[in-house]
């Protein structure tokens, strides 16, 4: 700023800096607490969160372990979950009973992140809850609601192919009341475009999960009964 | 009228019907819109947006002569900013669930013109307790002009109130009304039926008038 | 009236107009639209006649209603508003439930036309502001295509017609997906001949393209009817639509297909052509028909819906005055520049 002309009574710089650093400070130390104080709460809201959709599309499964896949594409134990966790669900006796992967691609009018179960027993996609989705109301959230279209999930054939490069059969969505086979989802009408983008988001991650939890997570020592994701008893 | 001494319950009082942020000033439109679509949402946007205009109004009203006059935009926007942040902190804290709901809405209270427009018109020219006040009424009738919007929104969108169903089984609900244009539409049908009784008001006012003299 | 100030003054030209000629103007629109209507009873049977009757009736008892609580002369007797109502009616499903044809027709006439004050001031087409707020309020009912040609549609009342008003309705005619949706989601062309002469499945009106055609073809002849308009959209739509097909034949139909598909003819004849939202100056029709046709083709092979005519004609209305104002021709004996 130029030279301000000159006024009755002029600011100084002094009282500009006072100020400015003045409520600056006030501002930070206030911020600062107030993370301080809600952040442990924070993050067992959020594990709870994670937790609890865990253990719905997975009922079977008292312990999870986080994993991830490195690299080179195998199985690996992790301390924190990464920005699309996955684990593997053991029941009371420390025995595998499945695995719970998150993935995501685009939907209807924006990115659609689901989470979703994997059985070993029956080689089958068991569960699936949608965990982020702006679709249209009433038409693209269908695919949390509808029942028959969530009646897909009672055992949606997940079988490994046999060279293990992926899926036996590519998981697709297929227009409503047309399922002939049980890798088929049946989709819903009025929300086309998402529930083929949730067949779409199950495929591209089952194809590449799938084979490596088959070779690998049975390799993967079950984890102490004190687990940190346990769903908690009391609330 | 404007020359008579202002009472401390009518600085509350005012922001409920005769001056109300949303009906009669018309500001703040842009969570009053996008956050109503349900009475829970609703309600919770107009206590975090409460919680932060009584507490900028105190602050602004007891920083006051601290703060120059050059500078008072900036000191604005950082206070308002700082008790946002908290909110969202204290809200994560809550509930995951409701914070998920209401989104990026909450950082967006910082920039909801009617707590700089309070800051700047009232607070930093009163006293802290008539700033509070005059904060707490705006906050109601904010949250109670979001709450008629947000009910008009769920019930006719999700055929529920504060999730709880309201109708028998087979409720046609009217999805026009959970997306924005919704918003639109009951913000309008309310402005209709605001304006239409204060000009009611004003007719018998005038006509008491007339009547006296 | 009112004490209410008037903040706005909106004011679209011609200012002058010729009176008497509304009612006469409206008696041949009715004429012209007289086949289409009854070829959609014919195709359709109870449940479109019912759907038509709720369209008419909704419109112009709202105008009625609202012209007595404004304390105005009514203006049902003009006929406008009932031709209003029967071109909403026919933009519809014919199986839709009673209740929410009324609803529409109520926002359609109510928000649509009189709150812009009235005949002659809507910037919309009432019509289809009445179907964009169902569109957008009852997605479901408004995609749900009843067959056509059913056995029984003389005998058979579509149970979802005469749903309970606030109630979801309960289907129980086969339904068929239109040849757009066909298109988008399938694929599938549907073949020309069957399109013309309106064998597919649709909106009431909106499948015999031929009938609509000859409707336009007659008030044209009368001079009563701005042919530009149309005329400009189906040249855009079949230029556009023929170089695409030459691009990929695979994924795009041709131009025949786009034409008599949809509510396109129906839009392109009886919509665009409302004389209150639609440009005045020739230049300013051509320009207004592109525009439709462009938004029209975009939206059906881009967009995420099958079919888009309403929502380009909506937005197209919405512009209508500023093209006007855009190629206004100098006024004579004014410089350059007049205004």
């Amino acid at each position: 700023m130029t030279q301000a002309p000159v006024e009755q009574k002029k600011t100084t710089a002094w009282q500009m800096y006072r100020a400015i650093v003045g409520i600056g400070a006030f501002c930070a130390i206030l911020i600062v607490g107030v993370y301080m104080a809600t952040a442990p709460q924070i993050k067992i809201n959020q594990e709870r969160f994670l937790a609890s959709a865990v253990s719905e599309v997975l009922p079977a499964a008292v312990l999870t372990q986080a994993v991830a896949l490195d690299d080179d594409g195998q199985l690996v134990v992790v301390e924190e979950n990464a920005d699309l966790p996955a684990f593997l669900g053991y029941d009371a006796e420390g025995n595998l009973v499945g695995a719970v992967m998150t993935s995501e691609a685009m939907g209807y009018q924006d990115i659609v992140r689901v989470l979703y179960a994997y059985t070993f027993e029956n080689q089958a996609i068991t569960g699936m809850k949608v965990l982020e989705t702006k679709e249209t109301p009433g038409l693209g959230d269908k695919v949390e609601k509808e029942p028959h279209f969530l009646a897909n999930f009672e055992a949606l054939d997940a079988r490994p192919a046999a060279d293990g490069s992926g899926l036996a059969n590519e998981i697709v969505t297929v227009k409503q009341g047309e399922k002939t086979e049980p890798w088929q989802l049946d989709g819903i009408t009025g929300a086309t475009i998402t529930s083929v983008a949730i067949g779409h988001i199950l495929n591209i991650s089952a194809q590449v999960w799938v084979p490596v939890l088959e070779r690998e997570a049975r390799a993967i020592p079950a984890p102490q009964p004190p687990a940190p994701l346990e769903p908690t008893e009391e609330e | 009228m404007a020359l008579k001494p202002v009472s401390p319950t009518d600085e509350f009082v005012k922001g409920l019907w005769r001056d109300n942020p949303v009906f009669i000033q018309v500001l703040g439109m842009c969570p009053a819109l996008a956050v109503s679509n349900t009475a829970i949402n609703a309600l919770a946007m107009g206590a975090a947006t409460t919680f932060v205009l009584v507490m900028a109004g105190l602050s602004v009203s007891l920083l006051r002569k601290f703060i120059p006059k050059e500078a008072r935009i900036v000191s604005y926007i950082c206070i308002i900013a700082t008790f946002v942040t908290c909110v969202d902190y204290i809200i994560m804290a809550l509930s995951i669930e409701l914070h998920r709901a209401l989104g990026a809405f909450i950082a967006l209270i910082v920039v909801n013109c009617l707590i700089l427009g309070r800051s700047e018109a009232f607070a930093s020219k009163n006293k802290p307790g008539r700033a509070m006040l005059d904060g707490l009424g705006m906050g109601v009738g904010f949250t109670f002009a979001l709450l008629f919007i947000g009910i008009v929104r769920e019930v006719l969108g999700s055929g529920t109130l504060f999730g709880v169903s309201m109708f028998p089984d087979g409720f046609q609900t009217w999805t026009i009304m959970v997306l924005p244009s919704g918003g639109f539409l009951a913000m309008a049908g309310w402005l209709l039926i605001v304006n239409w009784l204060r000009q009611k008001e004003d007719d018998a006012a005038r006509r008491a008038a007339e009547a006296e003299s | 009236m009112s004490p209410l100030k008037k903040l706005l003054e909106i004011g679209s030209s011609p200012h002058i107009s010729s009176g008497a000629s509304v009612d006469n103007i409206m008696f041949n629109v009715v004429l012209a639209l007289l086949p289409v209507t009854i070829f959609a009873v014919y195709a359709f049977g109870t449940g479109a006649a019912l759907v038509l009757a709720a369209a008419v009736l909704s419109c112009v008892l709202t105008e009625h209603v609202l012209c007595k609580f404004a304390g105005q002369p009514t203006t049902v007797g003009d006929w406008s508003v009932a031709i209003t109502g029967l071109l909403y009616g026919l933009t519809l499903p014919p199986d839709l439930p009673l209740w929410m044809v009324f609803v529409g027709g109520a926002f359609g006439v109510g928000v649509g036309k009189f709150l812009f004050g009235g005949l002659g001031m809507n910037a919309f087409n009432p019509a289809l502001v009445a179907r964009a707020f169902l569109q957008a309020a009852f997605p479901q009912a408004m995609t749900h295509w009843q067959m056509p040609f059913i056995d029984d549609r003389f005998t058979h009342i579509p149970s979802s017609v005469l749903a309970m008003p606030f109630a979801e309705p309960v289907y129980d005619a086969a339904t068929q997906a239109t040849p757009l949706a066909q298109m988008k989601f399938e694929a599938v062309f549907a073949a020309d001949a069957q399109l013309m002469y309106g064998l597919t499945t649709g909106s009431v009106g909106e499948t015999c393209g031929v009938l609509i055609l000859l409707g336009g073809i007659y008030l044209v002849a009368r001079n009563m009817m701005n042919w530009r308009i149309p005329a400009s959209i189906f040249l855009t739509v079949a230029v556009m639509t023929w170089i695409f097909q030459q691009i990929d034949p695979q994924t795009y139909p041709g131009p025949l297909f786009m034409l008599f598909s949809g509510g396109l003819m129906l839009g392109a004849v009886f919509m665009a052509t409302d004389m209150v939202a639609s440009p005045i100056t020739h230049i300013g029709c051509w320009l207004y028909g592109l525009l439709i046709g462009v938004l029209v083709v975009v939206i059906r092979f881009w967009g995420g819906m099958p079919e888009g005519v309403m929502y380009a004609i909506l937005l197209a209305n919405a512009v209508s005055p500023h093209i006007d104002n855009l190629i206004q021709p100098r006024v004579f004996g004014t410089g350059r520049k007049s205004g």
